[in-house]
């Protein structure tokens, strides 16, 4: 094993620097904020002689996903970045690459949608897109940005799955932060992750293919189920995946990963950056004596239901909070944990806020109000409002 | 020091004040790198959105012994450090800053020329210090590394050499130059 290089750098930096050890062949990307720095360092390292690579650069985020699919049906392993409007304007090309079956890994700098127009974090890109058939990671900090691109590769091109993945690292708060991470040897890389050679078929002007045709009525249905196949099999490469990963590296991910739950009446469920925090204000509710626990979603898309049911079965009741909001119905996650349970004769009282929308803080305190609101429902044995906003400006709503 | 923070306290939070251009993310990047280097763990970042050249900007720097897990920005800081004191008639450089907390100028002034109550106020006359090294000029000073000096001898959490280790790392040219304008602002702090 290599030694581990222990250094502070930004989040982009991180997700660079993860791809980077992975060796794609191909980045075509349209740079964006909050993850501009993303292609900015992916062209230094090209133009610098420590990649080789070919670095695309595009008119548009549309044509980056094109490029991204065309250069990957050849069998090349590609890469690329976006964020918020820059996701949205690929987002008819997100279908292609997953219907394709195409191993791209994109980084996401986590932002909010127009309008209005705000640079800053929220979730609302990528859970917009939490339909296209993409693997979706959520990062809590600049280390899990980079050990995630690693391991979002080497889930990606598993035969069993053959899908791609996006990693997500909020924006400002991870992309433009600087934090302490230890970046994996090279060579130990390498071996985790060996080069991408698909045993189908690949585009090859040599021996003509087609590639994404015509799927008629006769045909689509069949294929969006094999597709629905390959990401239920993730379920297991992901657990497999990372497992080596540990073993290999040391740090440990989980689909789902638990921070005091195991006598936990109320479990607060928390996606990203914002988890550091709720981590926090457990370690203080729990000072007073209040039983609380706290579930990180790592993994979003495949959504691990079974996990999620095994450890929030035994509370009395969750806080599910959403860095996104579906106008007209709940938070992404609220929803689909809510689908989880719905045929389970035990479960939890499920409480979902609202928080942290285009760049809103989310305090420590933000938590302990959260924490109450839940534990008051559970004590009146109800819901009464499912949904609550958190840290509204009251002046701004008047 | 104030009592609070010399051992009660672990956590501390730092905030940078600056004009666009005068390197103030550079100093709490460098400061958080510095620290990281003692085995501290550490966050430095920007403040969150968009940045014009000569604009009041603020970065901001939080050092622990223990693992970080706050991600919320920096409201009440224990340190405050002023590159540019024509900032103190524009802004509240002291907004949030804790009782007792940390103050350090850049000014050729005493630190009995600045009326802070509940602050220790401490100078440095670090644009003189950073124009003899040869960083910038007298009108556009290079002043972050210099005052990082000063940092480390008036708050104590981060040793002088790391900080010299840091910017071998972090700072891109003249590296003796910043070196030891951080070493003469360690030297010349007022208020210690």
């Amino acid at each position: 094993m290599g030694e581990q290089k222990a250094m502070t750098i930004k989040g982009n930096m991180a997700t660079a620097m993860g791809a980077k050890l992975c060796r794609p062949n191909v980045i075509p990307a349209y740079p964006i904020t909050p993850s501009t720095l993303f292609p900015e360092k992916m062209s230094e390292f090209v133009a610098d002689g420590e990649l080789d690579a070919s670095m695309i650069n595009v008119e548009s985020e549309h044509s980056a996903m094109s490029a991204c699919i065309g250069a990957s049906a050849t069998g090349a392993r590609v890469c690329t970045a976006s964020a918020s409007q820059g996701i949205a304007l690929m987002h008819e090309m997100l279908f292609i690459a997953s219907g394709m079956r195409l191993p791209i890994v994109m980084a996401v700098g986590n932002r909010a949608l127009s309008a209005p127009i705000n640079i800053w974090c929220d979730h609302q890109d990528t859970i917009a897109s939490r339909d296209s058939g993409w693997l979706q990671f959520y990062a809590e900090n600049n280390q899990e940005g980079l050990d995630l691109m690693i391991n979002a590769f080497r889930i990606a091109e598993d035969e069993r799955v053959l899908l791609p993945a996006m990693v997500g690292i909020d924006a400002f708060v991870l992309t433009h932060t600087m934090e302490g991470v230890r970046v994996p040897a090279q060579e130990d890389v390498d071996e985790f992750l060996p080069p991408y050679k698909p045993s189908h078929g690949v585009l090859d002007p040599k021996e003509p293919a087609t590639f994404g045709s015509f799927g008629t009525p006769d045909y689509y249905q069949e294929f969006k189920h094999a597709q629905v196949e390959a990401i239920e099999k993730s379920e297991a490469v992901i657990d497999e995946v990372f497992k080596e990963y540990k073993e290999r590296f040391g740090r440990e991910y989980n689909k789902v990963t638990t921070f005091q739950c195991e006598d936990a009446d109320i479990i607060l469920l928390t996606m990203g950056s914002m988890t550091g925090t709720a981590r926090e204000a457990v370690r203080k509710l729990r000072a007073k004596g209040e039983k609380v626990g706290l579930a990180k979603l790592t993994v979003y898309r495949p959504f691990p239901a079974p996990e999620l049911i095994k450890i929030l079965s035994g509370a009395k009741g969750v806080a599910v909070v959403d860095r996104n909001i579906s106008p007209g119905a709940y938070g992404a996650v609220y929803t689909d944990l809510a689908g989880a349970f719905a045929n389970m004769d035990e479960r939890p009282l499920l409480k979902n806020f609202i928080a942290g929308l285009g760049g809103r803080e989310i305090f420590v305190e933000s938590f302990q109000e959260i924490y109450q609101k839940t534990k008051d429902a559970v004590t009146a044995g109800e819901v009464k409002e499912p949904v609550e906003w958190i840290n509204m400006n009251e002046d701004v709503m008047r | 020091m104030s009592s609070e923070m010399n051992g009660e306290e672990i956590m501390y939070e730092v905030r940078f004040h600056g004009r666009g251009g005068q390197g103030a993310v550079t100093a709490a990047n460098t400061l958080a790198d510095a620290a990281f280097r003692e085995g501290k763990d550490v966050q430095a970042f920007p403040m969150f959105g968009v940045e014009r050249r000569g604009a009041p900007v603020a970065a901001f720097t939080r050092i622990d012994e223990k693992p970080i897990d706050i991600k919320t920005q920096i409201y009440e800081p224990d340190v405050v450090v002023v590159l540019d004191t024509s900032l103190l008639d524009v802004i509240d450089v002291t907004d949030g800053l804790k009782p007792g907390g940390v103050l350090i100028l850049n000014s050729a002034k005493d630190p009995s020329a600045f009326d802070y109550s509940g602050a220790e106020v401490y100078t440095v006359d670090a644009t003189s210090i950073a124009v003899n090294n040869g960083l910038g000029t007298d009108t556009n000073p290079i002043v972050n590394t210099s005052i990082l000096g000063s940092y480390s001898r008036v708050v104590g959490n981060v040793k002088l050499e790391s900080i010299f280790e840091a910017i071998e790392h972090n700072v891109p040219y003249k590296l003796e130059n910043n070196k030891n304008a951080a070493k003469e602002a360690f030297e010349g702090v007022k208020g210690v």
